[in-house]
């Protein structure tokens, strides 16, 4: 039987009692998709205690807010997180529901997309809507190719996972969506999963993939004792800490840094890689940034020649002398 | 006693430079293809779970055309007991929602199978969808990004799951589905005994009807997203150079380009 959906949702993720603002991405997309189809944008929010996330969500530009609060989500269990979003979309139907490419949409997306019978497409950095059609734009082959993909659904609502950081985040206004405390029935799935603990990170950092900023460095800087230089720079331009996967390879930082195809993909309006050649691997992973700026001896080498500034030079001496006129900018702007 | 995994893998291009031909689709034909490097760390793991649980048994799935079977003869040479290579012209064209349904009905078929693995993502497609779709099919817990297994026994698997702040540890009851990352292991080199057992191996062949698939159900027409064309990612204009005779001059030149764009 044909599916007849209206509507876009929004799935958010709160984690630990931090809302990602990713989902403000979401809703920019969806208002892509709401102008061309005369739908209205739902935000979706699953978790324990996110009521409490309500209000802000609200002045986000969705024109509803869905709480789905229950003490059985204060944690991502896969099942569970899905079985209360299928539950829900089974009750409204909405056609469209939109997740972020991140942990909690891979994890969660595809078995929303199986209970629904939905269509499932990943990574989208662009997204239109013609004759009536959902059509994205994603990056694939390591980000060397870009591949239209319409998507089709025909028994259950079309679901969409966006890239991270592609498009804008919506901004906070006046206008204060509608708040609807959904009804959330733990038995209506199944979990054979038990969450056993959490261990976080020691040092609290920006995380890479919602980075609006990136500092990275690479085999350039000579010995791990340099990479503190990289740490300085990030921390003086309130960035997220990169590395190549040569460094990480060599112990110098823990994996959670890496950049590249086996790392973390990222997509910053900034990204700074010091003493990075540029292999395939690491441009597959950060090269969708909007400002690329390249700090290497090797004027010729692949991350110079496609960088928005290259700077030649010794990472060792120019990061420093980075940090100090920064602080100099940053201190004339107050002076002035 | 023991369990009996299965890993999915999947054949991809060696190589992530492709071309792209006068039909939009990208250019395979002809390149070298192998094991998706990603689900080499998932073969390397099942293994060492066999050496771990005595009596274990490990399952190679591969969806795919006739190609396909030499990387499930390449996971038999690490170690891997038997390979399946799932194909019939029905499955071309199949989507992820296509594919999965494959792969459920291929583990289903094994009967009695605990644990599937996957590799993160493929280098061709890069969903990392896989996992969790396979086990929302199976009506199975599922869980990705694992770097870690840390307890596994005949009725439930322990596992850390890496996660933008931190780590999760998760047990789940089996039968369940798990995609792992790099992180979790090195993976082995094949041995030559390993290589001669490949060679000689049968690898069975299963299609559509074997795994009583609806035609409709997969390949384009059970699929319902499509790719309608691929073009290269369009090079970056050439940059500006930062001139400066001293490193101090240059940072300079760059943060008053940085303070344009109001990077600071």
């Amino acid at each position: 039987m044909a599916y007849e959906g209206k509507g876009i949702w929004c799935v958010g993720e709160v984690r630990h009692g931090n809302l990602s603002p990713a989902l403000f991405e979401l809703i920019t997309a969806a208002r892509i998709i709401a102008e061309a189809r005369g739908e209205t944008v739902t935000a979706v929010v699953a978790g324990h205690g996110v009521t409490a996330k309500a209000g802000e969500i609200a002045a986000r530009g969705a024109d509803k807010v869905l709480i789905l609060d229950h003490d059985a989500l204060g944690q991502l269990v896969d099942e569970a997180h899905a079985g209360a979003i299928a539950a829900a979309a089974a009750a409204e139907k909405p056609k469209t529901i939109l997740f972020t490419a991140s942990l909690y949409g891979r994890s969660v997306a595809p078995r929303v997309a199986v209970s629904l019978d939905g269509a499932l497409a990943s990574g989208a950095g662009e997204i239109s809507v013609s004759d009536g059609t959902l059509t994205l734009k994603r990056s694939a082959y390591a980000s060397n190719v870009i591949a239209t993909v319409s998507v089709n659904a025909a028994d259950g609502p079309e679901i969409v996972t966006l890239a991270p950081m592609a498009f804008d985040r919506s901004p906070a206004g006046d206008q204060k969506a509608e708040i609807v405390n959904g009804t959330v029935d733990a038995s209506s799935w199944t979990a054979n999963t038990e969450f056993v603990s959490f261990s976080a990170d020691e040092n609290n950092e920006v995380d890479l993939g919602a980075a609006e900023k990136v500092v990275s460095g690479g085999r350039g800087l000579g010995k791990p004792e340099n990479f503190e230089l990289i740490r300085n720079l990030a921390k003086s331009l309130g960035a997220a800490v990169g590395a190549s996967r040569a460094i990480v390879d060599a112990g110098w930082v823990p994996y959670k840094h890496q950049v590249g195809l086996t790392g973390r993909q990222v997509r910053p309006r900034l990204y700074v890689a010091a003493g990075i050649s540029g292999q395939i691997q690491h441009l597959a992973g950060m090269k969708s940034s909007d400002v690329i700026v390249a700090i290497n001896t090797d004027a010729e080498c692949p991350m110079m020649k496609m960088a928005t500034y290259a700077v030649k030079g010794d990472a060792i001496l120019v990061l420093p002398a980075l940090v100090g006129e920064i602080n100099k900018a940053r201190g004339n702007s107050v002076a002035s | 006693m023991g369990i009996h995994i299965a890993v999915c893998v999947k054949r991809t291009p060696s190589s992530t430079t492709v071309a792209i031909g006068g039909d939009g689709k990208v250019q395979t034909a002809g390149l070298p293809h192998g094991i998706n490097p990603f689900d080499e760390y998932a073969v390397e793991e099942a293994i060492r779970i066999t050496e771990k649980l005595p009596g274990s048994k490990v399952t190679i799935l591969s969806a795919g055309a006739a190609e396909s079977e030499e990387v499930v003869k390449a996971a038999l040479a690490l170690g891997a007991d038997e390979g399946v290579l799932l194909t019939d012209p029905a499955f071309d064209g199949s989507d992820t929602i296509a594919t999965s349904r494959i792969l459920a009905a291929a583990v289903e078929k094994l009967a009695d199978v605990k644990l599937v693995l996957f590799g993160k993502q493929t280098n061709d497609g890069e969903s990392g969808h896989m996992t969790a779709l396979v086990g929302a099919r199976m009506k199975r817990p599922s869980v990705v990004a694992v770097r870690k297994i840390t307890a596994i026994d005949e009725t439930s698997i322990t596992v850390e799951r890496m996660t933008e702040d931190g780590a999760d540890t998760l047990k789940l009851a089996l039968p369940a589905v798990v995609g792992v990352t790099k992180e979790i292991n090195e993976p082995r080199l094949p041995s030559l005994k390993g290589k001669m057992k490949a060679k000689k191996a049968v690898v069975a062949k299963w299609s559509a009807s074997d795994l009583a698939l609806d035609p409709s159900s997969v390949g384009t027409a059970g699929s319902r997203t499509a790719v309608v064309t691929m073009e290269p990612v369009p090079a970056r204009g050439s940059g500006l150079r930062i001139e400066g005779d001293s490193p101090e001059e240059q940072a300079k030149n760059l943060v008053a380009k940085l303070k344009e764009a109001k990077f600071i």
